[in-house]
Protein backbone atom coordinates (compact mmCIF):
# COMPACT_ATOMS: atom_id res chain seq x y z
CA UNK A 1 0.00 0.00 0.00
CA UNK A 2 1.97 3.36 -1.51
CA UNK A 3 0.23 6.58 0.39
CA UNK A 4 0.30 9.88 -0.86
CA UNK A 5 4.06 11.70 -0.65
CA UNK A 6 4.47 14.24 2.13
CA UNK A 7 6.07 17.34 2.14
CA UNK A 8 6.68 18.33 5.37
CA UNK A 9 6.23 21.85 6.41
CA UNK A 10 8.24 24.27 9.24
CA UNK A 11 6.12 22.50 11.39
CA UNK A 12 5.93 18.87 10.99
CA UNK A 13 9.31 18.94 9.78
CA UNK A 14 10.96 18.12 12.76
CA UNK A 15 8.31 15.01 13.27
CA UNK A 16 9.42 13.27 9.50
CA UNK A 17 13.16 14.05 9.96
CA UNK A 18 12.99 12.07 12.63
CA UNK A 19 11.06 9.68 10.86
CA UNK A 20 13.53 9.49 8.14
CA UNK A 21 15.47 8.31 10.97
CA UNK A 22 13.42 5.88 12.15
CA UNK A 23 12.94 7.86 15.31
CA UNK A 24 9.49 8.26 16.49
CA UNK A 25 8.96 11.68 18.15
CA UNK A 26 5.78 13.94 19.44
CA UNK A 27 5.54 17.55 20.32
CA UNK A 28 5.78 18.28 24.30
CA UNK A 29 5.36 21.74 26.20
CA UNK A 30 8.02 21.81 28.33
CA UNK A 31 6.21 24.79 30.56
CA UNK A 32 3.37 21.76 30.78
CA UNK A 33 5.32 19.02 30.53
CA UNK A 34 2.67 17.71 28.10
CA UNK A 35 2.86 16.54 24.78
CA UNK A 36 1.00 17.00 22.08
CA UNK A 37 -0.26 15.52 18.59
CA UNK A 38 -1.02 16.75 16.13
CA UNK A 39 1.48 19.32 16.51
CA UNK A 40 0.74 23.05 16.43
CA UNK A 41 2.66 26.14 16.69
CA UNK A 42 1.61 26.71 20.43
CA UNK A 43 0.55 24.74 23.63
CA UNK A 44 -3.15 23.82 23.22
CA UNK A 45 -3.24 24.31 27.31
CA UNK A 46 -1.56 27.05 27.99
CA UNK A 47 -1.31 28.91 24.69
CA UNK A 48 2.52 28.88 24.67
CA UNK A 49 4.50 28.21 21.93
CA UNK A 50 8.04 29.08 23.49
CA UNK A 51 8.59 25.79 25.35
CA UNK A 52 7.37 23.36 22.76
CA UNK A 53 10.28 20.76 22.05
CA UNK A 54 10.63 17.37 20.27
CA UNK A 55 10.57 14.70 22.40
CA UNK A 56 11.38 10.79 21.48
CA UNK A 57 9.09 8.28 22.05
CA UNK A 58 9.30 4.49 23.34
CA UNK A 59 7.51 3.24 19.87
CA UNK A 60 5.04 1.34 21.75
CA UNK A 61 1.40 1.41 21.95
CA UNK A 62 -2.11 -0.11 21.79
CA UNK A 63 -4.71 -0.36 19.16
CA UNK A 64 -7.67 1.88 20.91
CA UNK A 65 -9.92 2.00 17.99
CA UNK A 66 -10.07 0.96 14.20
CA UNK A 67 -12.55 1.25 11.50
CA UNK A 68 -12.26 -0.56 7.51
CA UNK A 69 -12.40 1.83 4.57
CA UNK A 70 -14.35 0.56 1.83
CA UNK A 71 -14.64 4.00 -0.12
CA UNK A 72 -11.48 6.47 0.39
CA UNK A 73 -11.11 9.66 -0.88
CA UNK A 74 -7.52 9.40 -1.62
CA UNK A 75 -6.80 8.36 -5.07
CA UNK A 76 -3.42 6.40 -4.35
CA UNK A 77 -5.14 4.29 -2.22
CA UNK A 78 -8.62 3.01 -4.11
CA UNK A 79 -6.85 0.26 -5.47
CA UNK A 80 -6.07 -1.23 -2.04
CA UNK A 81 -9.49 -1.10 -0.42
CA UNK A 82 -10.88 -2.39 1.96
CA UNK A 83 -8.28 -1.53 4.63
CA UNK A 84 -8.12 -1.01 8.15
CA UNK A 85 -7.27 2.48 9.55
CA UNK A 86 -6.46 2.25 13.63
CA UNK A 87 -6.60 4.42 16.18
CA UNK A 88 -2.80 3.75 18.04
CA UNK A 89 -2.72 5.35 21.40
CA UNK A 90 1.11 5.93 22.44
CA UNK A 91 2.45 3.88 25.99
CA UNK A 92 4.22 6.99 27.12
CA UNK A 93 1.00 8.86 26.58
CA UNK A 94 -2.25 7.20 26.34
CA UNK A 95 -3.78 10.85 25.12
CA UNK A 96 -1.43 10.40 22.14
CA UNK A 97 -3.26 8.90 18.89
CA UNK A 98 -1.33 7.91 15.78
CA UNK A 99 -3.65 6.16 13.07
CA UNK A 100 -2.34 3.25 11.05
CA UNK A 101 -3.66 0.40 8.37
CA UNK A 102 -1.63 -2.03 10.55
CA UNK A 103 -0.05 -3.67 7.97
CA UNK A 104 0.22 -7.32 8.49
CA UNK A 105 -3.23 -7.15 10.17
CA UNK A 106 -6.22 -8.54 7.47
CA UNK A 107 -9.24 -6.11 7.02
CA UNK A 108 -11.21 -6.19 10.06
CA UNK A 109 -9.26 -8.68 12.07
CA UNK A 110 -7.79 -5.96 14.31
CA UNK A 111 -7.59 -7.02 18.02
CA UNK A 112 -8.47 -3.64 20.06
CA UNK A 113 -6.44 -3.48 23.09
CA UNK A 114 -3.40 -5.55 21.54
CA UNK A 115 0.21 -4.01 21.83
CA UNK A 116 1.94 -2.25 18.62
CA UNK A 117 5.18 -1.22 17.64
CA UNK A 118 6.23 1.38 15.71
CA UNK A 119 7.37 0.86 11.99
CA UNK A 120 8.53 3.27 9.18
CA UNK A 121 7.29 2.83 5.84
CA UNK A 122 8.00 5.00 2.75
CA UNK A 123 5.83 7.01 1.31
CA UNK A 124 5.30 7.94 -2.48
CA UNK A 125 8.07 10.29 -2.65
CA UNK A 126 10.35 8.45 -0.12
CA UNK A 127 9.40 10.36 3.09
CA UNK A 128 8.76 7.98 5.64
CA UNK A 129 6.21 7.93 7.71
CA UNK A 130 5.41 6.07 11.28
CA UNK A 131 3.51 3.17 10.95
CA UNK A 132 2.21 0.09 13.51
CA UNK A 133 2.33 -3.65 13.34
CA UNK A 134 1.07 -6.01 16.19
CA UNK A 135 3.37 -7.09 18.61
CA UNK A 136 2.86 -11.21 19.15
CA UNK B 1 -16.44 47.63 4.92
CA UNK B 2 -16.70 44.00 4.72
CA UNK B 3 -18.79 41.77 5.79
CA UNK B 4 -17.08 40.25 9.36
CA UNK B 5 -17.24 36.72 11.00
CA UNK B 6 -19.42 37.03 14.33
CA UNK B 7 -16.90 37.25 17.14
CA UNK B 8 -16.52 34.51 19.98
CA UNK B 9 -18.53 36.64 21.83
CA UNK B 10 -21.66 35.87 20.02
CA UNK B 11 -21.87 32.56 21.22
CA UNK B 12 -22.69 31.06 24.77
CA UNK B 13 -20.34 28.74 24.39
CA UNK B 14 -19.72 28.26 29.09
CA UNK B 15 -21.55 26.56 31.56
CA UNK B 16 -22.75 28.92 34.20
CA UNK B 17 -23.84 31.48 32.03
CA UNK B 18 -27.45 31.69 33.56
CA UNK B 19 -30.40 32.51 31.48
CA UNK B 20 -30.28 33.70 28.33
CA UNK B 21 -30.43 37.76 28.74
CA UNK B 22 -32.62 37.66 25.67
CA UNK B 23 -34.81 34.67 26.34
CA UNK B 24 -38.09 35.11 24.68
CA UNK B 25 -37.50 38.32 23.16
CA UNK B 26 -36.36 37.25 19.32
CA UNK B 27 -38.87 35.30 17.36
CA UNK B 28 -38.66 33.52 13.95
CA UNK B 29 -41.46 34.68 11.83
CA UNK B 30 -40.80 33.56 7.79
CA UNK B 31 -39.09 30.52 6.16
CA UNK B 32 -38.31 30.54 2.74
CA UNK B 33 -36.57 27.31 0.74
CA UNK B 34 -35.39 26.87 -2.54
CA UNK B 35 -35.98 23.83 -4.92
CA UNK B 36 -33.32 21.30 -4.01
CA UNK B 37 -31.26 19.60 -6.91
CA UNK B 38 -28.70 16.82 -6.17
CA UNK B 39 -25.86 19.00 -8.85
CA UNK B 40 -25.84 22.25 -10.11
CA UNK B 41 -26.94 21.49 -13.82
CA UNK B 42 -25.01 24.69 -14.81
CA UNK B 43 -27.48 27.25 -15.50
CA UNK B 44 -28.03 30.72 -13.90
CA UNK B 45 -30.96 30.17 -12.71
CA UNK B 46 -30.27 27.54 -10.48
CA UNK B 47 -27.12 28.45 -9.11
CA UNK B 48 -26.43 28.89 -5.27
CA UNK B 49 -26.67 32.56 -5.78
CA UNK B 50 -29.97 32.63 -7.53
CA UNK B 51 -31.52 30.27 -5.17
CA UNK B 52 -30.16 31.94 -2.31
CA UNK B 53 -31.98 35.06 -3.41
CA UNK B 54 -35.54 32.99 -3.82
CA UNK B 55 -35.11 30.95 -0.62
CA UNK B 56 -34.23 34.85 1.23
CA UNK B 57 -37.19 36.36 -1.09
CA UNK B 58 -39.61 33.34 0.10
CA UNK B 59 -38.80 34.18 4.03
CA UNK B 60 -39.66 37.72 3.73
CA UNK B 61 -42.88 36.92 1.68
CA UNK B 62 -43.92 34.33 4.45
CA UNK B 63 -43.35 36.60 7.24
CA UNK B 64 -45.38 38.86 5.38
CA UNK B 65 -43.22 42.13 5.86
CA UNK B 66 -41.82 44.79 2.83
CA UNK B 67 -37.95 44.40 2.31
CA UNK B 68 -37.60 48.25 3.18
CA UNK B 69 -38.02 46.79 6.61
CA UNK B 70 -35.08 44.56 6.23
CA UNK B 71 -32.19 45.81 8.20
CA UNK B 72 -29.84 42.84 9.05
CA UNK B 73 -28.37 39.58 6.96
CA UNK B 74 -26.53 36.77 8.26
CA UNK B 75 -25.57 33.89 6.20
CA UNK B 76 -23.18 31.85 6.21
CA UNK B 77 -20.16 32.19 2.97
CA UNK B 78 -18.86 28.85 2.43
CA UNK B 79 -21.09 26.79 0.36
CA UNK B 80 -19.23 23.59 -0.22
CA UNK B 81 -20.63 20.27 0.37
CA UNK B 82 -16.97 18.91 -0.11
CA UNK B 83 -16.71 19.77 -4.03
CA UNK B 84 -14.55 22.84 -4.75
CA UNK B 85 -14.54 24.81 -7.73
CA UNK B 86 -12.13 21.89 -10.38
CA UNK B 87 -8.92 23.73 -10.68
CA UNK B 88 -8.45 22.79 -14.32
CA UNK B 89 -12.03 24.53 -14.93
CA UNK B 90 -12.65 27.83 -16.33
CA UNK B 91 -15.41 29.88 -14.05
CA UNK B 92 -18.20 30.15 -16.43
CA UNK B 93 -18.36 34.16 -16.79
CA UNK B 94 -21.24 34.21 -18.92
CA UNK B 95 -23.14 32.98 -15.81
CA UNK B 96 -20.77 35.48 -13.55
CA UNK B 97 -21.93 38.25 -15.05
CA UNK B 98 -25.69 37.14 -15.08
CA UNK B 99 -25.92 39.04 -11.77
CA UNK B 100 -24.07 42.31 -10.54
CA UNK B 101 -20.97 40.21 -9.81
CA UNK B 102 -18.21 40.78 -6.68
CA UNK B 103 -14.66 41.10 -7.72
CA UNK B 104 -14.48 37.25 -6.74
CA UNK B 105 -15.97 35.36 -9.99
CA UNK B 106 -17.21 32.48 -7.89
CA UNK B 107 -19.26 34.27 -5.84
CA UNK B 108 -22.83 33.15 -6.01
CA UNK B 109 -21.35 30.05 -7.89
CA UNK B 110 -19.38 28.23 -5.23
CA UNK B 111 -19.93 30.83 -2.39
CA UNK B 112 -21.28 33.55 -1.06
CA UNK B 113 -21.37 36.63 0.55
CA UNK B 114 -23.26 39.81 1.85
CA UNK B 115 -22.07 42.10 -0.82
CA UNK B 116 -23.21 39.57 -3.51
CA UNK B 117 -26.67 39.37 -2.34
CA UNK B 118 -27.47 42.97 -1.22
CA UNK B 119 -25.87 43.72 -5.07
CA UNK B 120 -28.58 41.22 -6.43
CA UNK B 121 -31.44 42.53 -4.41
CA UNK B 122 -32.18 45.49 -5.01
CA UNK B 123 -35.24 45.53 -2.81
CA UNK B 124 -33.31 45.27 0.39
CA UNK B 125 -32.83 48.73 0.82
CA UNK B 126 -32.07 49.43 4.17
CA UNK B 127 -29.67 46.82 5.46
CA UNK B 128 -27.30 48.22 7.31
CA UNK B 129 -26.14 45.19 9.79
CA UNK B 130 -24.30 42.14 8.27
CA UNK B 131 -22.74 39.61 9.36
CA UNK B 132 -21.21 35.81 8.51
CA UNK B 133 -21.85 32.76 10.83
CA UNK B 134 -18.90 29.93 10.49
CA UNK B 135 -20.32 26.58 8.61
CA UNK B 136 -24.07 25.75 9.24
CA UNK B 137 -27.33 27.57 9.32
CA UNK B 138 -27.06 26.59 13.35
CA UNK B 139 -24.25 29.26 13.28
CA UNK B 140 -25.99 31.81 11.51
CA UNK B 141 -29.18 31.46 13.93
CA UNK B 142 -26.99 32.06 16.97
CA UNK B 143 -25.69 34.89 15.68
CA UNK B 144 -28.71 36.43 14.39
CA UNK B 145 -30.46 35.67 17.47
CA UNK B 146 -28.01 37.08 19.69
CA UNK B 147 -27.53 40.19 17.16
CA UNK B 148 -31.42 40.89 17.39
CA UNK B 149 -31.35 40.58 21.08
CA UNK B 150 -28.62 42.88 21.31
CA UNK B 151 -30.09 45.70 19.32
CA UNK B 152 -27.83 45.59 16.45
CA UNK B 153 -30.69 44.09 14.09
CA UNK B 154 -34.01 44.52 14.36
CA UNK B 155 -35.76 42.68 11.07
CA UNK B 156 -32.90 40.18 10.18
CA UNK B 157 -32.68 37.24 6.98
CA UNK B 158 -30.77 34.37 8.02
CA UNK B 159 -29.18 31.84 5.00
CA UNK B 160 -27.08 29.11 4.79
CA UNK B 161 -27.24 28.02 1.22
CA UNK B 162 -25.30 25.01 -1.01
CA UNK B 163 -23.62 23.98 -4.50
CA UNK B 164 -22.73 20.81 -5.27
CA UNK B 165 -20.89 20.46 -8.29
CA UNK B 166 -20.11 17.27 -10.60
CA UNK B 167 -17.80 14.66 -9.55
CA UNK B 168 -17.46 12.74 -6.48
CA UNK B 169 -17.50 13.91 -3.21
CA UNK B 170 -13.93 15.51 -1.20
CA UNK B 171 -12.27 13.27 -3.95
CA UNK B 172 -10.63 16.54 -6.35
CA UNK B 173 -8.15 18.62 -4.45
CA UNK B 174 -5.39 17.32 -2.60
CA UNK B 175 -7.13 13.71 -2.42
CA UNK B 176 -5.81 13.22 -6.11
CA UNK B 177 -2.70 14.69 -5.56
CA UNK B 178 0.76 12.34 -5.57
CA UNK B 179 1.91 14.58 -2.45
CA UNK B 180 1.00 16.41 0.00
CA UNK B 181 1.81 18.69 2.61
CA UNK B 182 3.12 17.58 6.32
CA UNK B 183 0.31 19.11 8.58
CA UNK B 184 -2.18 17.53 6.53
CA UNK B 185 -0.99 14.16 6.29
CA UNK B 186 -0.84 13.72 9.96
CA UNK B 187 -4.52 13.12 9.44
CA UNK B 188 -5.75 12.43 6.00
CA UNK B 189 -2.91 9.95 4.71
CA UNK B 190 -4.24 7.01 5.80
CA UNK B 191 -7.55 8.08 3.30
CA UNK B 192 -10.21 7.75 6.09
CA UNK B 193 -12.89 9.53 4.43
CA UNK B 194 -15.56 12.17 6.26
CA UNK B 195 -17.74 9.87 8.25
CA UNK B 196 -14.54 7.58 9.87
CA UNK B 197 -14.05 9.87 12.77
CA UNK B 198 -17.95 9.33 13.27
CA UNK B 199 -17.34 5.45 12.87
CA UNK B 200 -15.21 5.57 14.75
CA UNK B 201 -16.95 6.96 17.93
CA UNK B 202 -19.79 4.50 17.05
CA UNK B 203 -17.69 1.50 17.06
CA UNK B 204 -16.32 1.99 20.18
CA UNK B 205 -20.04 3.04 21.71
CA UNK B 206 -20.95 -0.60 20.13
CA UNK B 207 -18.10 -2.48 22.24
CA UNK B 208 -19.10 -0.71 25.40
CA UNK B 209 -22.65 -1.05 25.53
CA UNK B 210 -23.32 -4.14 23.93
CA UNK B 211 -25.28 -2.69 20.62
CA UNK B 212 -24.93 -3.09 16.87
CA UNK B 213 -25.32 -1.47 13.99
CA UNK B 214 -28.44 -3.00 13.25
CA UNK B 215 -30.11 -1.29 15.97
CA UNK B 216 -30.17 1.97 14.49
CA UNK B 217 -32.66 0.79 11.41
CA UNK B 218 -35.81 2.11 13.18
CA UNK B 219 -33.95 5.38 13.24
CA UNK B 220 -33.00 5.45 9.49
CA UNK B 221 -36.42 3.89 8.54
CA UNK B 222 -38.57 6.87 10.92
CA UNK B 223 -36.28 9.56 8.95
CA UNK B 224 -36.81 8.90 5.59
CA UNK B 225 -40.56 8.65 6.46
CA UNK B 226 -40.41 12.29 8.22
CA UNK B 227 -38.19 13.33 5.23
CA UNK B 228 -40.42 11.79 2.51
CA UNK B 229 -43.08 14.71 4.12
CA UNK B 230 -41.17 16.97 3.62
CA UNK B 231 -42.29 18.65 0.54
CA UNK B 232 -38.88 21.06 0.34
CA UNK B 233 -36.76 18.22 0.50
CA UNK B 234 -35.02 16.64 -1.47
CA UNK B 235 -35.69 12.50 -1.59
CA UNK B 236 -39.54 13.98 -1.65
CA UNK B 237 -39.03 16.13 -4.36
CA UNK B 238 -36.84 13.81 -6.69
CA UNK B 239 -36.66 10.08 -5.05
CA UNK B 240 -39.98 9.55 -3.01
CA UNK B 241 -38.75 6.62 -2.00
CA UNK B 242 -39.17 4.52 1.48
CA UNK B 243 -35.86 3.06 2.95
CA UNK B 244 -36.43 -0.16 4.80
CA UNK B 245 -34.09 -1.69 7.21
CA UNK B 246 -33.33 -4.06 4.78
CA UNK B 247 -31.91 -1.46 2.66
CA UNK B 248 -30.05 0.32 5.56
CA UNK B 249 -28.47 -3.30 7.18
CA UNK B 250 -27.04 -4.14 3.63
CA UNK B 251 -26.13 -1.30 2.36
CA UNK B 252 -22.35 -0.87 1.43
CA UNK B 253 -19.89 0.05 4.01
CA UNK B 254 -18.38 3.59 3.40
CA UNK B 255 -15.66 3.53 6.59
CA UNK B 256 -17.55 0.10 9.00
CA UNK B 257 -19.35 0.72 10.75
CA UNK B 258 -20.75 3.42 8.71
CA UNK B 259 -22.41 2.85 5.17
CA UNK B 260 -23.53 4.52 2.45
CA UNK B 261 -27.08 5.20 4.13
CA UNK B 262 -25.38 6.68 7.46
CA UNK B 263 -23.73 9.33 5.22
CA UNK B 264 -26.46 12.40 4.36
CA UNK B 265 -26.65 12.89 0.50
CA UNK B 266 -24.72 16.01 -1.05
CA UNK B 267 -27.74 18.57 -2.57
CA UNK B 268 -27.92 22.05 -3.81
CA UNK B 269 -30.19 23.76 -1.97
CA UNK B 270 -30.81 27.41 0.01
CA UNK B 271 -33.30 27.71 3.33
CA UNK B 272 -33.23 31.00 4.61
CA UNK B 273 -35.95 32.49 7.68
CA UNK B 274 -36.42 36.18 9.01
CA UNK B 275 -36.11 36.69 12.85
CA UNK B 276 -37.09 39.91 14.15
CA UNK B 277 -37.76 40.97 18.07
CA UNK B 278 -40.71 39.32 19.71
CA UNK B 279 -42.54 42.46 20.09
CA UNK B 280 -42.38 43.16 16.41
CA UNK B 281 -43.32 39.98 15.87
CA UNK B 282 -46.96 39.87 17.49
CA UNK B 283 -48.87 41.46 14.69
CA UNK B 284 -47.17 39.45 11.89
CA UNK B 285 -48.46 36.77 9.29
CA UNK B 286 -47.14 34.04 10.99
CA UNK B 287 -47.07 32.89 14.51
CA UNK B 288 -44.35 33.86 15.99
CA UNK B 289 -41.85 30.77 17.51
CA UNK B 290 -39.86 32.12 20.20
CA UNK B 291 -36.24 31.81 21.18
CA UNK B 292 -35.63 30.89 24.37
CA UNK B 293 -32.01 30.05 24.26
CA UNK B 294 -28.84 29.38 21.77
CA UNK B 295 -25.85 27.48 23.35
CA UNK B 296 -22.61 26.67 21.29
CA UNK B 297 -19.53 23.50 21.90
CA UNK B 298 -16.38 24.48 21.11
CA UNK B 299 -14.45 21.61 22.49
CA UNK B 300 -11.63 20.22 20.74
CA UNK B 301 -10.43 16.99 21.28
CA UNK B 302 -7.00 15.65 23.08
CA UNK B 303 -5.51 14.44 20.08
CA UNK B 304 -6.39 13.13 16.41
CA UNK B 305 -10.08 12.15 17.14
CA UNK B 306 -12.22 12.17 20.13
CA UNK B 307 -12.73 9.84 22.02
CA UNK B 308 -16.04 8.52 23.42
CA UNK B 309 -15.26 9.78 26.83
CA UNK B 310 -14.99 13.19 24.77
CA UNK B 311 -17.90 13.28 23.28
CA UNK B 312 -19.98 11.99 26.29
CA UNK B 313 -18.64 14.46 28.28
CA UNK B 314 -19.36 17.09 25.72
CA UNK B 315 -22.86 16.43 24.88
CA UNK B 316 -23.60 16.36 28.50
CA UNK B 317 -21.96 19.83 29.21
CA UNK B 318 -24.09 20.75 25.80
CA UNK B 319 -27.50 19.91 26.97
CA UNK B 320 -26.79 21.47 30.42
CA UNK B 321 -26.31 24.95 28.64
CA UNK B 322 -29.18 24.19 26.49
CA UNK B 323 -31.30 23.84 29.77
CA UNK B 324 -29.54 26.67 31.88
CA UNK B 325 -29.74 29.86 29.29
CA UNK B 326 -33.52 28.47 28.03
CA UNK B 327 -34.71 27.81 31.81
CA UNK B 328 -36.10 24.44 31.01
CA UNK B 329 -35.48 20.93 31.99
CA UNK B 330 -35.37 17.79 29.49
CA UNK B 331 -38.65 17.49 30.78
CA UNK B 332 -39.77 20.84 28.94
CA UNK B 333 -38.76 19.39 25.36
CA UNK B 334 -41.91 18.42 23.10
CA UNK B 335 -39.43 16.72 20.02
CA UNK B 336 -36.09 17.02 19.52
CA UNK B 337 -34.47 17.98 16.06
CA UNK B 338 -30.75 17.14 16.78
CA UNK B 339 -27.81 16.73 13.83
CA UNK B 340 -28.50 13.36 11.95
CA UNK B 341 -25.82 13.78 9.02
CA UNK B 342 -23.56 11.68 9.76
CA UNK B 343 -26.66 9.51 11.60
CA UNK B 344 -24.12 8.28 14.04
CA UNK B 345 -24.11 11.32 15.24
CA UNK B 346 -27.72 11.58 16.76
CA UNK B 347 -28.05 8.78 19.63
CA UNK B 348 -24.73 11.40 21.05
CA UNK B 349 -26.93 14.42 21.04
CA UNK B 350 -30.00 12.55 22.25
CA UNK B 351 -27.78 11.10 25.04
CA UNK B 352 -26.38 13.90 26.07
CA UNK B 353 -29.81 16.02 25.87
CA UNK B 354 -30.90 13.45 28.26
CA UNK B 355 -33.92 13.19 25.84
CA UNK B 356 -37.25 11.75 27.22
CA UNK B 357 -34.76 10.48 30.52
CA UNK B 358 -32.43 8.10 27.98
CA UNK B 359 -28.54 7.86 29.42
CA UNK B 360 -25.89 6.96 27.72
CA UNK B 361 -25.84 3.77 25.85
CA UNK B 362 -29.76 3.91 25.48
CA UNK B 363 -30.21 5.52 22.76
CA UNK B 364 -30.22 2.42 20.60
CA UNK B 365 -32.69 0.92 22.59
CA UNK B 366 -34.98 3.42 22.26
CA UNK B 367 -34.69 3.38 18.87
CA UNK B 368 -36.85 0.16 19.00
CA UNK B 369 -39.98 2.15 20.55
CA UNK B 370 -42.34 3.95 19.52
CA UNK B 371 -40.09 7.46 17.96
CA UNK B 372 -42.87 8.46 15.34
CA UNK B 373 -44.47 11.35 15.12
CA UNK B 374 -47.43 9.85 15.84
CA UNK B 375 -46.37 8.51 19.16
CA UNK B 376 -45.36 10.23 22.66
CA UNK B 377 -41.20 10.41 22.13
CA UNK B 378 -40.81 12.15 18.87
CA UNK B 379 -37.23 11.30 17.24
CA UNK B 380 -36.30 13.83 14.28
CA UNK B 381 -39.57 14.68 13.26
CA UNK B 382 -37.90 16.71 10.44
CA UNK B 383 -36.25 13.46 8.82
CA UNK B 384 -33.25 15.47 9.25
CA UNK B 385 -30.31 15.67 6.60
CA UNK B 386 -31.33 11.99 6.30
CA UNK B 387 -34.71 12.81 5.48
CA UNK B 388 -34.41 15.19 3.28
CA UNK B 389 -30.44 15.68 2.09
CA UNK B 390 -26.99 17.47 2.76
CA UNK B 391 -29.05 21.34 4.16
CA UNK B 392 -28.14 21.20 8.20
CA UNK B 393 -31.20 23.32 7.40
CA UNK B 394 -34.18 20.77 7.81
CA UNK B 395 -34.11 20.70 11.72
CA UNK B 396 -34.63 23.92 12.08
CA UNK B 397 -37.52 24.81 9.64
CA UNK B 398 -39.02 21.85 11.18
CA UNK B 399 -38.63 23.03 14.89
CA UNK B 400 -40.23 26.46 13.89
CA UNK B 401 -43.37 24.63 11.17
CA UNK B 402 -43.98 22.18 14.00
CA UNK B 403 -44.62 24.75 17.04
CA UNK B 404 -46.59 27.07 14.41
CA UNK B 405 -48.73 24.41 13.86
CA UNK B 406 -48.20 23.90 10.21
CA UNK B 407 -45.52 21.64 9.25
CA UNK B 408 -48.18 19.47 7.09
CA UNK B 409 -48.08 15.67 7.00
CA UNK B 410 -45.04 15.70 9.27
CA UNK B 411 -47.18 17.89 12.34
CA UNK B 412 -46.49 15.87 15.84
CA UNK B 413 -49.61 14.46 16.69
CA UNK B 414 -48.82 12.56 19.77
CA UNK B 415 -47.71 15.24 21.74
CA UNK B 416 -48.45 18.83 21.72
CA UNK B 417 -45.75 20.68 20.35
CA UNK B 418 -44.39 23.48 22.64
CA UNK B 419 -40.83 23.74 22.66
CA UNK B 420 -37.92 21.82 20.80
CA UNK B 421 -34.09 22.00 20.36
CA UNK B 422 -32.54 21.71 17.49
CA UNK B 423 -28.55 22.31 16.12
CA UNK B 424 -25.42 20.51 15.38
CA UNK B 425 -23.53 19.32 13.63
CA UNK B 426 -20.77 17.63 15.85
CA UNK B 427 -20.94 16.44 19.49
CA UNK B 428 -17.41 18.67 19.53
CA UNK B 429 -18.28 21.64 17.97
CA UNK B 430 -21.93 22.63 17.32
CA UNK B 431 -24.44 25.24 17.91
CA UNK B 432 -28.15 25.24 18.90
CA UNK B 433 -31.75 26.95 19.48
CA UNK B 434 -34.35 26.13 21.79
CA UNK B 435 -37.41 26.91 20.59
CA UNK B 436 -41.27 27.75 22.08
CA UNK B 437 -44.19 28.31 21.39
CA UNK B 438 -44.42 30.94 23.64
CA UNK B 439 -42.02 33.84 24.55
CA UNK B 440 -42.32 32.42 28.98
Amino acid sequence: MVKQGIVPDELTKPFFDAANDERLVIQNCTACDRLQHPPAPACSQCGSGDGLEWKEMSGRGKIYNYGVVYDTPVRLLQVTQPFNVAVIMLDDDPGIQMYSHLPGTPPDDVPVGASVEVIFEATANDQKIPEWRVVD
Amino acid sequence: MATQLAPESMYRNDEGMGIWEHRGKVAAVGVGHSPTARRWDGKAETSVGAWSILALRRAIEDAGVSPDQVDGLVIVPVTTTGAFWPEDTPVPMDIVNSFNRTGDPLDGIAQLSSEWLLNNMPELTNVNFTMYGAGCMSNALNVASQAIGDGLTHTCLVLKAWHNLEGRYYQSGANAHDAIPGTAALKSLWGAPACYGTALQFAEYCRKYGKTHDMMAPFMTNSRRNGLMFPEGYWAQHRPEELTAEDYEYARWIAKPANLFDNDIPIMMAGAYLFTTAERAQDMKQKPVYILNHASSNAMPRSLTPTLDEVEAETAKTGRKIYEGAGITAADLSFENMYDGFTEFHQFHIEGLGYRGIKFGEALDFYQTDISIEGPNPVSPSGGNIGSGRSRVWLHTDSIQQLQGRAGARQVTGVKPEIAVSGGPMPLGGNYTVWSATPD
